[in-house]
């Protein structure tokens, strides 16, 4: 599983990818943090992670779109599904990978800290709720993003249908607000990604949020290893 | 040594491979003969655990694919027919990561300086596959199948795509490897597979249709004495003094190939070599032979000969003389 980890963060860095998401990621949270100082205001929490979410919904699947799909493509897969490593190891590998850039991306948040630390004493427990909130949501994106690129070889449909999927995800509420029917309003609720990441960026870490995050990357993760070995059995 | 019992796989209604059994032992290179889509590749893939059979068994070494992959699979080297290459990386890298994919555990450096030297890739070891060419790519494959020295190692289809003298090099290469390692290689070019192997599998439609050495194979198909001639002289006079020689049973007039000069297909009779007594003929009847050459089977001729002389799945002993 290792050396899966270290090729595929050799091959984001050896493609523009890495850098390209980086810069992104770098860029907006670096605009809501200037907007935050112009406001007077010292909530990093509530103004630059709040707002990140958007930016992580699109920015997730271009790290993701690849991951699996490019190996069909290039028949790479062979070589993975016939050494002696399970695809459990094979897909968490890929997962992990993607989860240490979305982490480099993070790395931001600390200077951003120490800035703040110099003006007024920093809430350290709801900074560290929504540092734990924004890696719990990026997981699950990554996850299901890694998902989306074992169903397709071309890594531009993996990209534009994990993007879409962000999208409805992002629209969930929204959508949720013009349904009458109670039963359907309570599910789509509960599975809602913005209500649980508001929850965490207003300095609330509930376990219930937290079990919703890791289940879903379980979950997608799971699938992904099935789509794998269903392949080799049809 | 690779145990293959009663394999089927079925894609939907067609069959891919339909009820193969055959043995590799230790120290064997296996040759898998067929035309393109007889299920050469299915048959590698599933012995490799890439896809898996629909029933039927495969056990290396002791270890059943589908009951202890991790453990059949580290006994296998496998190049695929498109070598597996992550063609952004240089070939160094691109070893170093399959040697801890694969969990070797010899020392790193030498291991793989070993295979680089084995498979003449030493001085392109920096460089980015994606610049290799086919052959270099090709080799670069062969080296990752040998990394960790497994006991079995499996190529589909070796030399595709290479250069007369990179075929060479490459059935001299595979030859080595078959002093320490059970070989198993597909072709669909019956003279590579006479050339590198000791035994011969023919799988045509999914179906196993021959299982014998390639010395009864050869024998089997040696007794092809079709040839074609170049003669110059009268077509009239040369057909019918080609015509009363023993032995002949059937003359074509082929193409004009130059001025009084014509091209003849003449089939023998089984067992009788006519040559001879065709250039006696020839030069009896002042017509000269400027040309002579014996026609070479073509894989399908092949597989009716194989398939004709031998109804069953032939022994490993030497029957194929009596056909």
């Amino acid at each position: 599983m290792g050396a899966i980890i270290k090729r595929e963060i050799g091959a984001y860095f050896s493609s523009p990818i890495a850098y390209v998401v980086i810069a992104v990621f770098f860029f907006f949270s670096g605009w809501y943090f200037r907007v935050m100082l112009e406001n007077d205001s010292s909530s990093l929490t509530y103004l630059v992670i709040g707002p990140m979410f958007v930016i992580v919904l699109f920015v997730l699947p271009i790290l993701t779109m690849r991951l699996l799909s490019e190996e069909k493509r290039q028949k790479t897969d062979q070589a993975l599904l016939t050494a002696p490593v399970s695809i459990w190891r094979i897909v968490f590998g890929k997962f992990i990978a993607a989860e240490i850039i979305f982490l480099c991306c993070m790395a931001i948040f600390v200077p951003m800290t120490i800035v703040i630390a110099f003006f007024t004493a920093p809430t350290w427990g709801i900074i560290f709720c929504n540092i734990i909130g924004m890696i719990l949501l990026g997981s699950s994106l990554i996850s299901i993003g890694v998902f989306i690129s074992s169903l397709t070889e071309s890594q531009v449909v993996a990209a534009v249908v994990g993007i879409a999927v962000g999208m409805l995800i992002y629209m969930l509420d929204t959508i949720n607000s013009g349904i009458q029917i109670d039963f359907l309003k309570s599910i789509i609720s509960s599975v809602s990604f913005m209500t649980r990441y508001t929850n965490f960026t207003s300095g609330m870490m509930n376990l219930a949020d937290i079990v919703f995050y890791l289940s879903v990357t379980g979950l997608f993760l799971f699938f992904t290893t099935r789509v794998i070995d269903r392949k080799r059995w049809s | 040594m690779v145990e293959v019992k009663n394999l089927v796989k079925r894609y939907g209604d067609t069959l891919a491979v339909d009820d193969v059994s055959f043995t590799a032992e230790t120290g064997e290179i296996l040759g898998f003969l067929g035309p393109n889509g007889a299920g050469k590749s299915t048959t590698m893939n599933i012995i490799t655990g890439y896809i898996s059979s629909s029933s039927g068994t495969v056990t290396i070494d002791g270890c059943e694919i589908l009951d202890d992959p991790e453990g059949a699979k580290s006994k296998i080297g496998y190049l695929p027919e498109i070598p597996p290459l992550y063609i952004d990386m240089t070939v160094r890298k691109y070893l170093e990561f399959m040697f801890s994919l694969k969990r070797v555990t010899l020392p790193k450096r030498e291991h793989i300086d070993e295979v680089c030297a084995v498979t003449k890739i030493k001085d392109v070891q920096n460089r980015i596959i994606k610049h290799l060419s086919k052959g270099y790519r090709q080799r670069v494959g062969l080296a990752q199948a040998l990394l960790g020295n497994p006991p079995v190692i499996i190529l589909d289809e070796p030399t595709v795509g290479l250069d007369p003298k990179q075929i060479i090099e490459m059935r001299n290469l595979i030859k080595g490897l078959g002093k320490k390692h059970t070989v198993i290689l597909s072709s669909h070019v019956l003279s590579e597979v006479q050339a590198i192997c000791d035994r011969v599998i023919i799988i045509n439609r999914g179906k196993l249709v021959a299982d014998s050495s390639t010395s009864s194979l050869s024998q089997n198909l040696s007794r092809s004495n079709d040839m074609t001639l170049r003669v110059v002289g009268a077509p009239t006079s040369v057909l019918s003094a080609l015509r009363a020689v023993e032995g002949v049973y059937k003359v074509d007039k082929g193409q004009k190939t130059g001025d009084n000069c014509c091209e003849y297909h003449v089939y023998s009779e089984r067992d009788k070599d006519t040559s001879k007594a065709i250039f006696y003929a020839m030069a009896k009847n002042n017509t000269p032979i400027v040309m002579m050459r014996g026609n070479e089977l073509s894989l399908e001729e092949a597989f009716l000969r194989v398939t004709k002389s031998e109804p069953h799945i032939a022994d490993k002993s030497e029957r194929g003389g009596k056909g």
